[in-house]
């Protein structure tokens, strides 16, 4: 195994609502939770959840695009979540981000080759003559002829505006990609497209990738390590492989039996869960889980579930799993 | 089993400066009594017009240009606007993709489901809130009588759905009209709604369309499928042949491309190169062509219209030259 490439310790963001005539804190949103974990250079390391599971806000603060409330990112011995802007720019060309919406990211009134041309010249990666070669190869990397680089981002199909998204981040040459949704407003066709495109690239620039998906088939596909997120908290964090064979976390367990499978004859009785996510604004106390959870306990009220190894790299957050092969309780009937 | 739906030679025109672009050439569907239907395909095949068209709501400058629509009787798409609304709602109800939009953000749940009621059967208001809280209860929702109340912000967005689906089935219609009602929803609301309308379609005896681009989803889900492709149906056939033998390049392409939770991870997915023709640049012949590896010239010279797949279900039927062997007897 390659040596960790980022290492996240306590990572947590709080996000504060003010109300009233004097900006009173009025309450706080738990977006993220004291998440700890390594990325390993060259791995895709996915992160799956719901809505306001906090796998966005993961990403956001391990680039300081957020700032944390509290914890740490370290990346080449620096603690990233210490840099203010300035402190942050020579970090940034090795750590780049593309977004679901290629469309509201790119500069409807710049040429594709502009927009490709800005990062490349900001960090000084060639000049001025040797530009275009570089926007050629920049455009063939992501399967693009090199007339795209005259056209404007109205012209291109949702599948070519994400190459250019994705050569966007590639132009300065980074080492670690953060892919926010970058596939899930693709059609199937076209999504299938753009993730072999990731893995190529993956294998000739040796990147390492934080993937955020919610399409749990996607990120079987693709993924080394996943961490299930729940309201703000890792609840399983396992090599991709074992998460899907012996899923853990009754919600990892819950979440995988609802993904619908494309066979019909598919037995259609399945675990449901019951009821929705609580509010981030007010977390349930203990396991976030709880509520929802046909396990939960008395200790699952009072304490919160440390992310315990029960197996190589395979670690869980709940009382009830002390094991990989055992569950310990039975379910609780209402 | 009976049609209770029939579209014929259905066609549809986006009126545009440089003139009408053609986007839904040529559908034919049924859809049986008491059937659930599947219509799959991707953004812009013309999925979600087909079936706005039939009941009215196609936006400004697209129009139903041709064809007839079969539905009790009557054509729908020869009434008059208004007797597309007294059937909207009564006989054909609709669940739309995103219920932030389609409910009216400052109206009490209770009043925009008995507004409905009061529309289609003439009851009184009392009378409608009553049966809007039944409404409420028979789609799952918790302490029903209590969410009347309720405005469509306080709830979240897997119970805006139910209520939705309240509404949608308020006039006991025959026909319920599901346009991609969970694309917006996490996958475990998403289980809970498909679960739910499942359920209600066989306690209702209503006919389902599902309108989606979620092949997963629709496979435990549809009787049959129908498979548009650049608005034209190119695949039909009862969902388990579809998912076992597809016969349409473009239904095995999609298939294939679809990442499974038991596939090779890591392994390239076989993916259909190029993109859907844009509306008024249609290729001649069949629209997937220039996309097709099985290809050849005869593909190009006429538009192929849906066959018997020989040897298949005898419900099987594909708008392919090349799977159906036509080819070869051409030549």
């Amino acid at each position: 195994m390659n040596a960790p490439l980022i290492t996240i310790e306590n990572l947590k963001k709080r996000f504060d609502i003010r109300m009233g005539a004097f900006g009173e804190k009025a309450a706080s949103v738990h977006a993220l939770d004291d998440f700890t974990a390594d990325i390993i250079e060259g791995e895709t390391f996915s992160l799956v959840g719901e809505s306001g599971c906090g796998k966005s806000t993961t990403g956001f603060c391990i680039l300081n695009l957020q700032r944390p409330s509290g914890g740490r990112v370290i990346y080449k011995g620096t603690d990233l979540a210490t840099l203010d802007e300035d402190g942050m720019r020579p970090f940034r060309r090795d750590l780049q981000i593309v977004f679901q919406d290629p469309y509201s990211t790119l500069n409807p009134r710049m040429t594709i080759g502009e927009a490709l041309s800005e990062p490349i010249l900001f960090h000084g990666l060639a000049t001025k003559a040797e530009l275009p070669a570089r926007l050629t190869r920049l455009l063939a990397d992501v399967g693009l002829s090199q007339r795209f680089a005259s056209r404007y981002p109205h012209e291109l199909s949702g599948g070519q505006r994400q190459r250019v998204a994705i050569a966007r981040a590639l132009a300065c040459e980074p080492r670690f990609i953060v892919c926010d949704e970058a596939i899930s407003a693709l059609d199937v066709s076209v999504q299938a497209q753009i993730l072999n495109l990731l893995l190529d690239l993956q294998e000739k620039y040796k990147l390492t990738y934080l993937f955020i998906a919610h399409d749990l088939a996607v990120v079987r596909h693709i993924s080394d390590r996943v961490g299930v997120m729940y309201l703000g908290r890792l609840a399983e964090l396992a090599p991709a492989q074992a998460l899907f064979a012996t899923p853990l976390h009754p919600y990892t367990r819950a979440l995988l039996s609802a993904v619908p499978e494309a066979n019909p004859h598919a037995a259609q009785t399945r675990q449901r869960l019951q009821g929705e996510v609580p509010s981030p604004l007010n977390p349930p106390s203990g396991c976030r889980f709880h509520t929802r959870c046909p396990l939960a306990r008395d200790t699952c009220r009072a304490t919160v579930p440390p992310l315990r190894e029960v197996a190589p790299g395979h670690r869980v957050a709940c009382h009830a799993v002390t094991s990989a092969t055992t569950t310990n309780w039975e379910p609780v009937s209402a | 089993m009976t049609a209770l739906l029939d579209i014929k030679g259905l066609t549809i025109d986006i009126a545009r400066d440089t003139g009408p672009a053609r986007v839904v050439d040529g559908i034919d569907l049924v859809v049986n009594e008491g059937e659930s239907l599947g219509i799959v395909g991707e953004s812009g095949c013309g999925k979600s017009l087909t079936m706005l068209s039939l009941v009215g709501l196609l936006p400004n400058r697209i129009k139903a240009t041709g064809g007839t629509a079969q539905f009790g009787g009557a054509d729908l798409l020869k009434m008059s606007p208004r007797e597309l609304r007294k059937l909207r709602g009564a006989e054909i109800g609709f669940i739309f993709q995103d219920p932030m939009t389609s409910l009216n953000p400052v109206m009490r749940i209770g009043d925009q489901i008995a507004e409905a009621l009061i529309y289609q059967t003439g009851m009184a208001k009392p009378a409608a809130l009553t049966r809007a809280g039944e409404l409420l209860e028979l789609v799952g929702i918790p302490s029903p009588r209590d969410r009347l109340m309720s405005y469509p912000h306080e709830l979240s967005g897997g119970m805006r759905q139910r209520v939705m689906i309240a509404i949608g089935l308020a006039g006991s219609p025959r026909l319920l009209i599901a346009d991609e009602p969970t694309t917006a929803l996490d996958v475990t609301i998403q289980a809970q709604i498909v679960d739910l309308v499942r359920e209600l379609k066989d306690r209702l005896n209503m006919a389902v369309v599902w309108i989606t681009h979620d092949l997963a989803l629709i496979a435990g889900l549809a009787d049959r499928i129908a498979v548009l492709y650049a608005g034209t149906v190119v695949e039909d056939a009862p969902v388990s042949t579809i998912f076992e033998k597809p016969s349409h390049p473009y239904t095995r392409g999609l298939l294939g491309s679809l990442p499974t939770l038991t596939d090779q991870p890591m392994s390239r997915l076989p993916s259909i190169g190029g993109t859907p023709p844009e509306p008024g640049r249609r290729p001649p012949g069949c629209p997937f062509a220039p996309r097709c590896a099985l290809a050849i010239a005869a593909c190009s010279a006429a538009v192929p219209r849906l066959t018997a797949v020989p040897g298949s279900d005898p419900r099987h039927r594909v708008a392919c030259i090349v799977t159906t062997g036509q080819s070869e007897a051409a030549a």
